[in-house]
């Protein structure tokens, strides 16, 4: 690894804690911002007073700011998120829970985002200016318009409930037991324990959700792919290579798709962590039991322990996922000079 | 990355411009022709909306609840009997002013901070900077959830949520521009001749990030209408009785079995608002952009 390329990653380490540490102060600060009274909501109104400060005292909501900020991230580095109000359980093992739900979701949205994307890209950029070209923009431009929970609603009409193609909400038919919790991604334990049966109903409930979310997806990576196909085009060694007799196909195949990929990579890292956001829609409507839904509720609870931890744990995600990206993508391209 | 990809946009987009050239070109292009009528069907909806719509939005009649669209009501009634057609109606200027006054918030305050930032560098720079990295961390919809869900339901306090976390990328894309341009021959001449840095900033180079601008805020006030109305459906947005578009799809999930209007209607006026400007933004930066400029 040369010494530049380390001192660059040790950088952006050093960055992404710092970074970090800014999301921790941000999500702090807006949860005790919050006007509404979590307890209040819990306990009711007709609370007896002592009851609420008991409480109160109980979850160190009685101590000055900046004491309950430090315990804060005293817990966090040491792993404790709190508890959630509403499940009554730690929020580390709620969203420890719910978070493979998401993973296969946002997986899957993304094999389809790069099975749409990338073949769009390409066509596009290869018949540039023509009726091909015109119409896979629209496409693309309607991806990144529309509302994916009303589009998952309108799926959900449209194949559930008028064709009967597709199963509705939920990650299994109800009638069919859950395979045996391993990874906690349902496919993959179904697979290692034998259920073939949990493993296409489960693929079945897949695919709505993942082509909904696949479309936002789809959006960047098509985008992407035809200006940097576009802009590799227009580089001397394409020319060279079709100077020198090269067959239009593997000037395309050899010199073109494989510099124009580059960047369409780093996208694809970057949809990655942006589909926890798309997730946190799709999630409700397909009563997906991820991470998305959890976070939701918890934000029209006012269970703010739950609120910080999730915010923490995407943000962390979100970051790590853009480091990776940055890496990949420095390494990948070394004309790229690293600041 | 994304302050690489701000500097790619700024290189984009910062054009000198050949203004008929680059209209001839816009009309050219059907996307973009459609991306126009439809905003501006959408501001003269936003204007007169209320003067046409024939129901009051508010208005129930449980005798006409979750009728199917008919003469009568275009678009349906919902599960209190309102009139689903008029209720978007004004749903579009709620939708249009949330978008309009978050986008000329966050552009200010993006282009002030990013003048700043660009033009006195150093440690000014670095701690703002910083500051937009810790807003990059979370993904848009979940700080704006966060930012709604602390302040409680209510218009205001969307935009506000909203504008929160927009600002931070029109803050890097000005910053990048500036530095672009803060080292052209006609900026040191400006400053030879002894021009002071608040005229510079704002006589020399803030003329030429305006391109820049207008792209991006074309683009964002389509994402500002999919994120309010995310936050609506949601229940983080404007509370109901609200004809607020994300509110009434929202509504109507109930009954997507058999009504599946009450949904549906409300969020294809969504759709369509955000594809207009996106469509028009895209129309935009084709025309700003020489290096992907169609032949």
């Amino acid at each position: 690894m040369p010494m530049d390329l380390k001192a660059y990653i040790i950088r952006r380490l050093i960055l992404t804690i710092f970074v970090l540490f800014g999301v921790l102060v941000i999500t702090f600060f807006l949860s005790h911002v919050i006007p509404a009274d979590p307890i209040g909501a819990i306990l009711g109104p007709q609370a007896p007073p002592e009851l609420v400060d008991k409480i109160k005292h109980e979850w160190g909501f009685d101590k000055p700011l900046h004491e309950q900020f430090i315990d804060y991230i005293w817990r966090v580095l040491h792993g404790d998120l709190g508890k959630s109000i509403r499940t009554n359980r730690a929020v580390l093992t709620d969203i420890l829970s719910f978070f493979p739900a998401t993973i296969e979701l946002a997986t899957a949205a993304l094999i389809v985002g790069i099975l749409m994307g990338i073949p769009l890209g390409v066509i596009s950029a290869l018949k540039k200016d023509s009726i091909i070209d015109q119409l896979a923009r629209v496409f693309v431009i309607a991806g990144v318009s529309t509302p994916v929970f009303w589009l998952g609603l309108v799926f959900l009409i449209i194949f559930y409930y008028w064709l009967g193609w597709l199963p509705g909400p939920g990650r299994l038919d109800p009638f069919i037991s859950l395979p045996p919790r391993i990874t906690g991604l349902l496919l993959l334990d179904s697979l290692i324990s034998g259920r073939l049966d949990a493993f296409w109903n489960g693929i079945k409930h897949l695919v709505m959700p993942s082509i909904v979310l696949g479309w936002y997806a789809a959006a960047g990576i098509a985008r992407i792919t035809r200006s940097s196909i576009l802009e590799v085009l227009r580089q001397e060694h394409v020319r060279t290579a079709r100077a020198k007799g090269l067959k239009e196909r593997l000037v395309i195949l050899r010199h073109v798709l494989r510099n124009a990929l580059i960047p369409t990579i780093t996208v694809i890292g970057i949809t990655y962590g942006g589909l926890l956001e798309g997730a946190v829609l799709t999630e409700t409507i397909f009563a997906w039991p991820g991470l998305g839904r959890y976070a939701s509720g918890a934000f029209l609870y006012l269970d703010f322990l739950a609120v910080m931890g999730v915010t923490l744990f995407i943000a962390i995600i979100y970051s790590v996922v853009n480091l990776i990206v940055d890496i990949i993508y420095t390494y990948l391209d070394p004309r790229i000079r690293y600041r | 990355m994304k302050k690489e990809e701000g500097e790619e946009k700024a290189k984009e987009v910062i054009v000198s411009s050949d203004f008929r050239l680059m209209l001839r070109l816009f009309l050219r292009s059907p996307t973009s022709l459609t991306g126009i009528i439809i905003v501006l069907i959408l501001i003269v909806l936003a204007i007169i909306g209320p003067y046409i719509a024939p129901y009051d939005p508010y208005l129930q009649n449980i005798d006409e609840r979750l009728k199917p669209p008919n003469w009568k009501h275009l678009c349906g009634t919902d599960q209190l009997g309102r009139d689903i057609f008029s209720r978007i109606l004004y749903g579009c200027r709620i939708s249009l002013s949330i978008a309009i006054l978050v986008v000329l918030v966050s552009t200010s305050i993006g282009l002030i901070l990013g003048l700043i930032s660009g033009y006195l560098g150093g440690i000014v720079d670095e701690v703002l900077m910083r500051i937009t990295d810790m807003f990059f961390a979370f993904p848009r919809l979940i700080l704006a959830m966060a930012v709604a869900a602390a302040l409680g339901p209510g218009l205001y306090n969307v935009m506000f949520s909203i504008a929160t976390v927009s600002w931070p990328v029109y803050a890097r894309l000005v910053r990048a521009c500036v530095l672009q341009i803060k080292n052209e021959t006609y900026i040191e001449a400006a400053r030879a001749i002894g021009a002071s840095r608040l005229r510079i900033m704002f006589k020399h180079i803030l003329p030429m990030v305006i391109h820049a601008i207008i792209v991006q805020s074309t683009l964002d006030m389509g994402g500002v209408i999919l994120l309010a109305a995310g936050l609506g459906f949601l229940g983080l947005g404007a509370p109901p009785p609200t004809p607020e578009w994300g509110v009434m799809v929202s509504e109507g999930r109930m009954y997507i079995r058999a009504q599946w209007w009450v949904s549906t209607f409300p969020g294809l006026a969504i759709f369509l608002a955000a594809l207009g400007f996106n469509l028009l933004g895209d129309g935009l930066r084709d025309v700003l952009d020489v290096k992907e400029r169609r032949e």
